[in-house]
């Protein structure tokens, strides 16, 4: 009984139906738009409470923070992006992440050209607490991370490359493969490696071997030591 | 269910609080019971449970009747579950939601997640047996309990009270987190929804508008394909911020070879600023409106991805002359040895020598001794 409306009627009726769905579209941004507004409005007042209610928590306690940073993650916002955002400005949260950053530069800008421009972050944040000072509070491995995520936008490199439980900071442009990585994370252990140990555990190529350990000695990132029988390759930014 | 007593829920002195969970379900044995969705907490000395609706129905079972612990997996219809086998009730206990029941274990169901954490710590809790060490010691001191809690005891105490109020103030702080990230959620789904709209050009908005929503994205921090044209023209925040950053560091660039990489620049503002500092973001994002502001300071980004500011009447050719000019002096040249010579940064000798060499006036020379460069012979000397 119920019949598809054919024809020209039918083609008119449909234009006119998306026409209106068209603009119900429009309003329904405009409305939205409105919504957002008093959402915002509403937000800021209770971010302004949470605030002055849990301010020192987020300043004292690294699990606290840690635990912000993900859950603002899991919702699909930076709380650091901006100077300027909510978070920061109401929260603090950006003036200590971002001064962590001046800090972390200058550390690595001390030490690069000591160990090629890596390092472990056990010792970045050993020497992020020398540099602190004993009234600064207390930093983390997270806030560490979190500094450096913030920092890669500035185009000078920086990145934490994940070896075994830990990471290694890299603070100067260059390209590491995944060979690179493997071969730092063999180093891990000793803060050496040699051929014979790479071929032994990897079971690469020579081919393979020399060209990844050429690459990271001519970046300086790993030094040459010729008075054990075996070459073996130094990482100063694992053992400095 | 039988060996659940009613509570208030607040901890005891020597009591700490370990962790907690939203969303968990009681189990009589294998049967449901009208405690149907409450926040589980585990303390030291007991495991409290709060229902959601009504905030006065609190349930505490003390973790010395906790026999052994066993899990129960999730599955695609079912949560993971916590079963605890429980030794019989104790006559002595205080009222509770029944007075028998058929089963000798409970289980916890875990519709949000968190069985697993959850198993971890009671199995340490139940193991440490907190509620055994206390007793012992008051039992022995008895008269003399007076006098010593203004001693020792009195400061362990008070440190013990100040432990509790901060884990009552952290477990505080994380509730009101939860709360204000689920509004921050919906506020972030509304963007998103909007954001589609103005894509698809399914909806019109006027100009200011538009304006007000992009301010949004940037005040909460949404990363979102309408805020990355925000180094538009229409983006006061961030045109103000380069003229600024213009402003203060001419000078500094003037002195130091008229090229400066992003990150050092990031050091120079902020240490300068002290408070209020900026964002990465935001630095980058204000550079990109520099060249369009026509200022006398400008962004250049390099092929490697390096980012410097260099003062506008700073000459790429210029560099190019001097650096082939420098390498050829001394014959050739690393990274490191221009930076010593030029007094600048081995990242921007190196970007030096990298542009020059694109530009064929060096050649390279890679070895395991470092990457060198020595001026392009073949160009330069007639054959």
């Amino acid at each position: 009984m119920h019949r598809r409306s054919a024809g020209i009627a039918a083609i008119k009726n449909k234009n006119l139906a998306q026409a209106r769905y068209k603009d119900k579209g429009s309003e329904i941004a405009s409305e939205q738009l409105t919504q957002l507004s008093k959402q915002m409005e509403a937000f800021r007042t209770n971010l302004e409470e949470f605030a002055s209610k849990h301010r020192e928590e987020i300043r004292k306690n690294p699990q606290f923070r840690s635990q912000f940073q993900q859950m603002c993650a899991a919702i699909g916002v930076d709380p650091l992006a901006s100077s300027k955002g909510f978070w920061s400005k109401m929260l603090g949260v950006g003036d200590f992440y971002y001064e962590l950053g001046v800090q972390i530069i200058e550390v690595c800008m001390s030490t690069s050209r000591r160990n090629g421009g890596l390092m472990s972050l056990e010792d970045l944040r050993k020497k992020l607490l020398i540099s602190r000072g004993r009234n600064k509070q207390e930093i983390s491995n997270d806030d560490i991370l979190m500094a450096i995520r913030k920092l890669k936008t500035l185009g000078n490199g920086f990145t934490a490359i994940p070896i075994g439980k830990t990471f290694l900071i890299q603070s100067v442009p260059g390209e590491l493969t995944m060979d690179h990585t493997t071969i730092l994370q063999q180093a891990e252990e000793q803060a050496f490696v040699s051929e014979r140990i790479l071929r032994e555990k990897l079971g690469w190529e020579d081919e393979r071997i020399w060209r990844a350990l050429d690459y990271l000695v001519s970046e300086g990132l790993a030094w040459i030591d010729d008075q054990a029988p075996d070459r073996q390759y130094w990482f100063p930014g694992l053992f400095i | 269910m039988d060996r659940f007593s009613w509570s208030d829920g607040i901890l005891s002195a020597e009591e700490q609080l370990i962790t907690q969970q939203n969303g968990v379900r009681i189990y009589d044995g294998t049967q449901k019971t009208a405690f149907d969705y409450g926040k589980l907490v585990l303390t030291s000395h007991r495991v409290v449970w709060k229902d959601h609706k009504d905030q006065k129905c609190i349930l505490t079972l003390p973790l010395s009747y906790v026999v052994q612990i066993e899990e129960e997996g999730s599955t695609l219809t079912k949560s993971a579950k916590s079963v605890l086998h429980l030794s019989p009730a104790d006559p002595r206990r205080p009222s509770g939601p029944s007075t028998s029941s058929a089963f000798s274990f409970i289980r916890f169901s875990f519709t949000e997640g968190g069985q697993k954490e959850f198993h971890r710590t009671i199995s340490e809790a139940v193991q440490r047996k907190r509620w055994e060490v206390r007793p012992a010691q008051t039992q022995a001191v008895g008269s003399n309990q007076k006098q010593l809690r203004t001693g020792i005891s009195g400061i362990e105490k008070s440190i013990q009270q100040k432990h509790m109020d901060t884990d009552r103030n952290i477990s505080q702080a994380f509730e009101d987190l939860s709360k204000l990230m689920d509004k921050a959620k919906e506020m972030v789904a509304i963007s998103r929804n909007i954001s589609t709209k103005l894509r698809e050009k399914q909806g019109d908005i006027t100009e200011d508008e538009t304006l007000q929503f992009k301010s949004y994205l940037l005040s909460l921090g949404i990363d979102d394909p309408v805020t990355r044209d925000a180094f538009g023209s229409s983006n006061k925040y961030f045109q103000e911020l380069a003229k600024q950053i213009s402003d203060v560091m001419e000078q500094p660039l003037k002195t130091s070879g008229g090229v400066m990489t992003l990150s050092d620049v990031y050091c120079r503002l902020n240490r300068a600023r002290g408070l209020e500092l900026l964002s990465p973001d935001d630095l980058v994002n204000a550079c990109r409106t520099m060249d369009l502001l026509q200022l006398p300071v400008r962004l250049h980004v390099f092929e490697s991805g390096v980012m410097v500011l260099q003062l506008r009447s700073h000459s790429n050719e210029a560099t190019v002359a001097d650096t082939e000019r420098t390498v050829e002096k001394s014959g050739s040249l690393t990274a490191e040895e221009l930076a010593k010579i030029i007094g600048s940064s081995v990242v921007l000798s190196k970007e030096r020598l990298l542009t020059a060499e694109k530009l064929g006036k060096l050649c390279r020379d890679e070895s395991t001794e470092g990457l060198r460069f020595f001026p392009n012979l073949l160009l330069t000397k007639a054959l």
